[in-house]
């Protein structure tokens, strides 16, 4: 109970001030409104510990992790999705997508067992739809809170107000892999665990983007701010699902590019 | 009458026939494109000499000047004439080794192009694959394509899975003049030390 009232004072703390601008006027009511860098001196110094960290450890560990036979890369990554279907299907479920509930479920379970504990994507072989995540951050962007300030997380990159609070939501009961690993008493799962999932979580995304990565620092005059813009793209066709939708729904605001025309 | 009929048919030829006789589809000058650069790409030559290459490919098939201006969003607006020639200038120069040596990381990429939609009199999306690999999965790219002179469609931007190179050029710009009290000058010189590195 007291941890549902957490909860609920964190999510209310956080979603309030990532709806309210500093005019009062809410996100929701100005259409692909720019996402403030509240933080920026803060953030840009976490963006540089982190690119520090990159440096020294996470990707000389990444480029290693290249090396290993691509059946043990793509069995690992396979896990790793396979175990995010627990914070997926509920989100599928809290954003009102029951169909995609029970086809991740049904996912989750042949990949768990067919699968071998998820090392191989029977799911996708039997053609299951291409599996999309979802998050807690997301499900508040679906339900109309906006993403609050940019905020670089150290170690953990970025993020917004918004999706930190999603976050939140793991640890306090969102996540049943979490909670299995760190709270449950069995002998197969431990912090450990949960800890070492995490880690090669990062380092197979860190893998498979060695040289987009590289590719746009040595391309880019102020790196931070296209790691922002990528993010914040990103988050926004994640919530509104429009990754491989219709174009004409994805390209329905033109402002920007017609006014060129009119300069 | 039979006459009559050809010299009509004539007349319609020379009014239709010399503005639509190279009209290009969006599609076709897309594939085109991509044809040409995959071409130079797949070449045994080495890195700079498919810099090169790629580089003057660019020159005819992006709209450089249209990509410059939409880059510095509202900013554009308080430009004069020299500053704005200055910024054209320096923007070319960014954008052309920007973009080709972006490009020339890639050997033999393929890609299919899927669909074309179009959203207005100046602007379709042109919808591809770039084919996977092993190593690496297949990613989808549109094309924004300004039409506005179906004689010569230009490219205006790509979106990679969704993510606006366009847009992220934008932001990167807004970023520098919002660090640094809207100081034009301030990014003309960073334009000015990427393309000298």
């Amino acid at each position: 109970m007291i941890k549902l009232l957490k909860l609920f004072c964190i999510l209310i703390m956080i979603t309030s001030s990532a709806l309210a601008d500093t005019d009062g006027n809410l996100e929701l009511s100005k259409k692909n409104k720019q996402v403030k860098d509240c933080f920026e001196p803060l953030n840009r110094a976490s963006f540089a510990l982190n690119q520090g960290l990159d440096k020294a450890l996470f990707k000389p560990i990444a480029k290693g992790y290249r090396n290993l036979p691509p059946s043990v890369r793509v069995g690992t990554g396979n896990v790793i999705n396979n175990i995010s279907n627990l914070i997926t299907i509920p989100n599928n479920v809290l954003q009102g997508d029951i169909k995609m509930a029970f086809i991740n479920t049904g996912r989750l379970v042949v990949n768990t067992t067919i699968g071998l504990l998820g090392i191989i994507d029977v799911a996708d072989n039997m053609g299951f739809p291409t599996y999309e995540k979802e998050d807690y951050g997301q499900t508040l962007g679906k339900w109309g809170v906006g993403p609050g300030c940019y905020i670089v997380l150290p170690v953990l990159g970025p993020s917004t107000l918004r999706d930190t609070a999603g976050s939140f939501v793991n640890v306090l009961g969102g996540d049943p892999w979490y909670h299995a690993s760190i709270n449950g008493n069995n002998e197969y799962l431990s912090e450990n665990v949960f800890l070492a999932s995490k880690v090669l979580g990062g380092v197979d995304f860190r893998a498979n983007n060695l040289e987009s990565f590289d590719n746009l620092e040595k391309n880019s005059m102020d790196f931070y701010a296209s790691l922002k813009s990528l993010y914040i793209q990103d988050r926004k066709i994640k919530i509104e699902n429009i990754k491989r939708g219709n174009i004409q729904v994805i390209y329905n605001d033109e402002g920007d590019w017609e006014e060129i025309d009119t300069k | 009458m039979k006459k009559k009929f050809f010299f009509i048919l004539f007349s319609v030829f020379l009014i239709i026939g010399p503005n639509n006789a190279f009209t290009i589809e969006p599609d076709v000058f897309v594939q085109s494109t991509v044809n040409r650069a995959s071409q130079i790409l797949s070449k045994n030559i080495s890195k700079e000499e498919k810099i090169k290459e790629l580089r003057s490919i660019a020159m005819e098939t992006v709209d450089i000047n249209g990509v410059a201006y939409y880059s510095l969003g509202s900013a554009r607006k308080n430009l004069d004439k020299n500053q704005k020639k200055k910024y054209l200038e320096l923007f070319e120069s960014y954008f052309l080794k920007s973009f080709s040596s972006r490009l020339a990381e890639y050997t033999n990429p393929q890609i299919e192009v899927k669909e074309k939609v179009f959203l207005n009199a100046n602007y379709t999306i042109v919808s591809s694959i770039l084919i996977g690999t092993s190593e690496r999965p297949e990613v989808k790219i549109d094309w924004r394509i300004y039409t506005k002179n179906p004689d010569n469609p230009l490219i205006r931007d790509l979106i990679i899975e969704g993510l606006s190179l366009a847009r992220t050029q934008k932001e990167e710009f807004a970023s520098i003049l919002n660090s640094n009290n809207n100081d034009i000058d301030v990014l003309f010189k960073s334009l000015e030390e990427f393309s000298k590195n």
